[in-house]
């Protein structure tokens, strides 16, 4: 039986693990999941993975959830080359160490831009108030500062001088409010440089067809029908608002 | 720092702070030789330039081995676990059963861990440093959202196995239990509802052995103050 990924390339972790598995010629059964329509709260979703969230796999009878620790699983399985993963103690560490921080550190911030600035609006109807946006940009202005400053330095990669899991990781997450319409990389030349260099370790085809949905999202989302985005309006009340 | 070679193993720690604490409780469990730096942040300390010159984000834990300086627990526990002759169940080598253990500590930086903090935060730490009263609603949603992760412990991860990875103690229930003690600090038991957490913690408890009371002294003292001003 084939490997089968849950995925929204809507998601940056599903884009993480996307890329990750296509660049290193990991053969796969492609299973779309729309978050945005709900479908993780599905009946047939919760067979394969009782967190109820994407990216998640299937391997025979082996479920994972959890982009990172899929990532790190078919690293292993697959023997994908070394400096994706490295089995050097120190470096690995440099990996997790950024892999652990980002959880907060950016993930939330790049996710909240989104959210603020693309769907809320839709499914509230209303701008979201200049204050919660303003921090929110303060969050996530501070988090790329420090990515930029001291997990990237004077180093090609954050690992060193090859490109790794926690740079994959980064991109993508980096790429989100991109989607939403703000230039992040706008007067941030290390940052720029950065990604011009892992874009070019991934393949500009791969990177492109990977982000194609999230950078044309706010056409998608100006379209979408907003009633049936109101299940996400609890969620949003609590988290954003 | 400069000029100064550490000679052994040095974690820099803060034991109100929950995962410091995972980090001490494995050091002492699988007598890891090394040696603590206590780190009081309640004092400013990790605002000292010396600390910030090691760690520029000014957090714990942070760990020193000779040169190499760490940072992120979920980091630090795995390069122990791997460097050190520990039991294969901290951090198991097979893939799948590896795997289960990163897809918890992926979890638990956005489930257990905010959660569990949000409501020592809102309970204990802003009152303390504002000298207003928590605001109830503010710790009434706190609580909603770590009823809603401790939920998803019991039926998701618990629910078939008696650790949360498998049969037996891996790095996933030490930071998750280091978590989920912190709201006691404010005289609040989360766990005291809940009998299949509550076996679960006497598991864990178990398996640590001495360390687990050691590590929490510091939290036990705050837990008590809490108590007697209430």
């Amino acid at each position: 039986m084939a490997l089968e990924m849950y995925l929204d390339l809507f998601s940056q972790p599903c884009r993480s693990v996307y890329i990750f598995a296509k660049k290193n010629n990991i053969s796969f059964d492609f299973m779309k999941v729309s978050l945005l329509e709900g479908e993780q709260y599905g009946e047939e979703f919760g067979k394969i993975n009782m967190i109820r969230k994407a990216p998640a796999i299937r391997d025979g009878d082996f479920c994972l959830a959890e982009s990172i620790a899929i990532m790190k699983y078919l690293a292993e399985k697959y023997q994908t080359s070394d400096h994706w993963y490295p089995a050097d103690l120190q470096k690995r560490a440099r990996v997790n160490e950024y892999l652990s921080w980002q959880h907060m550190g950016i993930r939330m911030h790049g996710s909240k831009m989104f959210w603020l600035r693309l769907l809320i609006p839709k499914i509230m109807g209303v701008e979201v108030p200049k204050d919660k946006m303003d921090g929110a940009l303060e969050d996530l202005e501070g988090s790329l500062k420090l990515i930029e400053e001291k997990f990237i330095g004077d180093k090609p990669f954050i690992a060193g001088e090859q490109i790794s899991l926690a740079d994959l990781v980064a991109i993508v997450e980096i790429m989100q409010p991109i989607g939403s319409g703000l230039d992040v990389f706008e007067g941030r030349l290390k940052l720029s440089a950065w990604r011009d260099r892992v874009q070019a370790e991934i393949g500009k085809e791969l990177f492109d067809e990977a982000h194609q949905g999230i950078l044309a999202s706010q056409e998608m989302v100006k379209n979408m029908d907003s009633s049936k985005l109101q299940i996400f309006k609890p969620k949003i009340l609590r988290l954003f608002l | 720092m400069a000029g100064r070679k550490a000679v052994e193993l040095e974690v820099y720690l803060d034991l109100l702070s929950q995962p410091c604490r995972a980090i001490h409780i494995f050091l002492n469990c699988n007598k890891i030789p090394h040696k603590v730096k206590t780190v009081a942040i309640r004092k400013g300390e990790n605002r000292t330039p010396e600390y910030t010159k090691l760690n520029p984000m000014q957090k714990v834990p942070v760990m020193v081995d000779n040169d190499f300086v760490l940072t992120e627990s979920d980091a630090i526990l795995k390069y122990l676990a791997t460097k050190y002759d520990v039991p294969g169940n901290w951090y198991p080598r097979h893939p799948e059963r590896r795997a289960r253990v990163d897809e918890y500590t992926a979890w638990h930086h956005t489930n257990t861990r905010p959660h569990a903090a949000k409501v020592f935060l809102m309970e204990v730490l802003l009152p303390h440093m504002t000298g207003q009263p928590a605001d109830p609603l503010k710790v009434e949603r706190a609580l909603a959202d770590l009823s809603d992760t401790l939920e998803k412990l019991e039926n998701m991860f618990l629910k078939r196995q008696p650790f949360l990875c498998g049969d037996d103690i891996s790095l996933a229930d030490l930071l998750a239990m280091c978590e989920l003690m912190q709201p006691l600090g404010g005289g609040r038991d989360i766990l005291k509802d809940r009998p299949k957490l509550l076996s679960w913690k006497g598991r864990v408890q178990s398996a640590l052995g001495d360390s687990f009371g050691k590590a929490h002294t510091v939290l036990y003292s705050l837990r008590d103050r809490s108590k007697a001003k209430l």
